[in-house]
C-alpha cells in the first residue's frame, strides 16, 4: 500500500482547492485509476461484467464517503504516528458494514464478488484520500473529494467493464447488445482480458493527454 | 512511560470499542436475513446434491444437534444434505455435503461460503475442476488428498496451488461425516 503522495496531489493540497475543484479533480484530472494508478486489484478483478463493477463502485463510494467524513470529523484528535492505524480501523469498520449489507440484500452479488468486498479495506484509493484530504480538510471538502474520487473510480470501472462484457459475452448489464451470432471472446472475461483492456485504455488516455498538451504548446 | 502508551492510544481504543459495538449492531440486525438467504440457497441446491431429490419434498431435521436435510423425492427419502463448515486457508469454509441414505457414498458437494485466495483456493467452488469429483466417493472411510491423480474411491485430486484449501474441504467432510453418521442412520425411517 503506497502512502507516498504524487506530486500533483501534494501541490494540490498546498494550493488548497475548493470542494468543487476537488470533486471535479477526482473524476478526470486526477482519476484514481487512470491518473493515480490506485486500486488496481478490483479494477482488474471484477470488471468482467457491468453489474459486479457497478456494485463494487457503489461499495467504494459508501466506504470512501463514510471514511473521509469520519476522519475529517476526528482530524483534530489524530496523532501523526497513529493516523494510519486509525484510517485502517475506520475503513475496515465501514467495509464490514458493506459486506454484511450485501450478504443480506444482494446475496448472489455478494457471492459473486466474494473476497473482493473485504479486500476494499486495502484499496489504496481510500487510504490515500484519508491521508491526502480528509485528515487535513473540513467535512464538506472531505465529502466532495470522496464523491469525486468515487465517481472517477466508477467511471474507470465502467469503461473497462463495458468493453470486457460486450466483447466477452455480447451483453451489457446482462442485456444482449451484440447479435447472438457474436463469437464471445472468452479471453475478455478472463484475467488476461482485464490486463489487455486496462493497458489499451490507459495507453489511449495518456496518448490523448499528451496530444492535448502538444496542441497547447 | 508505560502509562503514556495508553494515553497516546486512547483514540484507537475508543474507536475500536465504538466500531466493535456498531458492527455487533449491524450483525444482530442482519444475521436473520443472511441466515435465511443461506437457507434458501441450501434448499435450492438439494436436487443437485442428491440426484432425484426435490426441493419441495425435502425437509429439515435436527440430528444430534446438527441441522440436516432429508433429501427426498415425493416417493420417499433418497439421501441427506448436511451443512457443515471449518477453517480453510484464509477464512471459514461452509459446505453442503450430499450423501446417500445409508451414508455409504457421497453424492455431491457444494460450497456455500468461502473467502479463499481468488484464482487458487477459490477454485474449490469450481464444479468441473474440483467439486464434481466428490460424487461417488466413499462416505464410509475418510477422504485423502493426493497430488498423484486420484485412483481409489477415497482419493481426491488437490487443486494445483491450493493444496491447503483442498485438504481443508476434505477434512471438513471427513469430520462431519464421522460426527453425524450414527445419528443419521438412527434417524432413518424404519422399513
Amino acid at each position: 500500500m503506497s502512502q507516498t503522495q504524487t506530486p500533483a496531489n501534494a501541490s494540490a493540497a498546498d494550493r488548497g482547492p475548493t470542494a468543487a475543484e476537488r470533486f471535479i479533480n477526482g473524476i478526470l484530472p486526477e482519476n484514481p485509476t487512470y491518473r493515480q494508478m490506485l486500486g488496481m486489484c478490483p479494477t482488474l478483478a471484477i470488471t468482467n461484467g457491468m453489474r459486479s463493477a457497478m456494485t463494487m463502485a457503489a461499495a467504494v463510494l459508501f466506504v470512501l464517503v463514510c471514511a473521509n467524513a469520519m476522519i475529517s470529523l476526528i482530524r483534530g484528535l489524530l496523532k501523526p504516528h497513529l493516523r494510519i492505524l486509525v484510517f485502517t480501523l475506520t475503513i475496515a469498520a465501514f467495509v464490514t458494514i458493506v459486506d454484511r449489507l450485501l450478504a443480506a440484500y444482494m446475496y448472489d452479488m455478494s457471492k459473486q464478488l466474494g473476497p473482493y468486498v473485504p479486500l476494499i479495506i486495502v484499496n489504496c484509493i481510500i487510504i490515500s484520500r484519508c491521508e491526502v484530504c480528509a485528515a487535513k480538510q473540513s467535512l464538506p471538502i472531505a465529502i466532495a473529494d470522496a464523491v469525486g474520487q468515487s465517481l472517477g473510480f466508477a467511471l474507470a470501472l465502467a469503461s473497462i467493464a463495458t468493453i470486457r462484457e460486450i466483447l466477452g459475452a455480447g451483453t451489457w448489464f446482462g442485456l444482449r447488445v451484440l447479435p447472438a451470432a457474436w463469437p464471445a471472446w472468452v479471453i475478455m472475461v478472463l484475467p488476461p482480458g482485464a490486463f489487455i483492456t486496462l493497458g489499451l485504455l490507459m495507453g489511449s488516455v495518456n496518448w490523448f493527454l499528451a496530444r492535448r498538451q502538444e496542441a497547447r504548446g | 512511560m508505560r502509562n503514556n502508551y495508553l494515553v497516546e492510544a486512547w483514540l484507537v481504543i475508543v474507536l475500536g470499542v465504538v466500531f466493535g459495538g456498531a458492527l455487533a449492531g449491524v450483525q444482530a440486525t442482519l444475521a436473520d436475513r443472511i441466515a435465511q438467504n443461506k437457507l434458501d440457497e441450501t434448499r435450492s441446491q438439494i436436487p443437485a446434491l442428491v440426484p432425484g431429490a426435490s426441493k419441495e419434498a425435502s425437509s429439515e431435521v435436527e440430528v444430534d444437534g446438527v441441522r440436516v436435510f432429508r433429501a427426498s423425492s415425493p416417493e420417499g427419502q433418497l439421501g441427506w444434505v448436511i451443512p457443515c463448515g471449518g477453517q480453510g486457508f484464509a477464512d471459514r469454509i461452509e459446505l453442503l455435503v450430499g450423501v446417500d441414505l445409508r451414508v455409504e457414498r457421497i453424492t455431491g458437494l457444494y460450497v456455500l461460503e468461502q473467502k479463499e485466495t481468488p484464482g487458487l483456493g477459490a477454485k474449490i467452488m469450481d464444479e468441473r475442476l474440483f467439486r464434481s469429483q466428490f460424487a461417488g466417493k466413499t462416505a464410509a472411510r475418510s477422504l485423502v488428498v493426493t497430488k498423484q491423480g486420484a485412483k481409489t474411491d477415497r482419493e481426491i485430486d488437490a487443486i494445483t496451488g491450493a493444496t491447503i484449501s483442498s485438504m481443508a474441504v476434505c477434512s471438513i467432510v471427513n469430520e462431519t461425516l464421522a460426527r453425524v453418521r450414527d445419528g443419521l442412520l438412527a434417524a432413518l425411517p424404519k422399513e
